[in-house]
């Protein structure tokens, strides 16, 4: 059942690097990001127990720690320094609509 | 070594927090908007990294491996939704609009919104979300 986990997280992590690769806006790579750091840690978690690494424990912690602090630095960036052209999904909004 | 009921519970657990990973993976994959994606991510996170690490637990027994865990779950308990939230916040300081279904030209929130109050301010705020990013 170790081996199921860790195939679902490498799976999960390969779906966040697909959405990270075709993200329409860089807050949907940030989300991949994120998600992908975190699953790096689930991964480190269990396939640390699962090879019987001596203290995996502390590098998933320390990683934990460093994806939340990457995480906010980025954002804090993109929040200081908006998008040029934020692209909302273009199929929804009809070409006919008009600007006052 | 670790007795069988313990091996169960672990299982059960590593199950559930499998699913919730791939369905989490998923919906970031699938779902239409940025702020839709954010929560099909950021709920399942929230639960799927709890789980696996408590199927972790499960199996280490009584040890400082067991302790450090719980740290970890502590930790991503804390920062996940704080890392979900400052992420949506940043989005939507950023100018991007959520995504407000797919039969409406604008949803129909937006047009409530602008009814009941001042309906110049609600059409202003509709039409200069595109490209502008002063929402504050």
């Amino acid at each position: 059942m170790l081996l199921a986990a860790v195939l679902a997280i490498l799976v999960t992590m390969v779906l966040a690097l697909i959405r990270a690769l075709l993200g329409p806006t860089a807050y949907d790579r940030m989300l991949a990001s994120n998600l992908f750091g975190t699953k790096t840690v689930l991964l480190i978690a269990v396939g640390g127990h699962a090879l019987d690494w001596p203290s995996f424990v502390d590098v998933a912690l320390l990683y934990a720690m460093i994806n939340f602090v990457g995480t906010l630095a980025v954002m804090r960036f993109f929040q200081a320094q908006p998008q040029p052209q934020p692209q909302a999904p273009a199929a929804e909004h009809p070409p006919g609509e008009e600007h006052p | 070594m670790t007795p069988l009921v313990v091996e169960l519970v672990s299982d059960l657990f590593f199950i559930a927090g499998g699913f919730l990973c791939v369905t989490g993976g998923v919906g970031l994959l699938r779902f239409p908007d940025f702020f839709t994606r954010i929560h099909a991510s950021g709920v399942t996170e929230t639960l799927a990294a709890p789980l696996l690490l408590g199927g972790v637990m499960c199996r280490t027994g009584w040890s400082l491996d067991t302790a450090k865990l719980l740290l970890v779950i502590i930790f991503l308990l804390a920062t996940n939704p704080t890392a979900a939230h400052a992420m949506a916040r940043a989005a939507l300081q950023g100018g991007l609009k959520p995504w407000l279904g797919a039969a409406g030209e604008e949803g129909n929130g937006e047009q409530g919104n602008g009814e009941q109050g001042n309906g110049e301010q609600g059409r202003r705020d509709a039409g200069e979300g595109e490209g502008s990013s002063s929402l504050r």
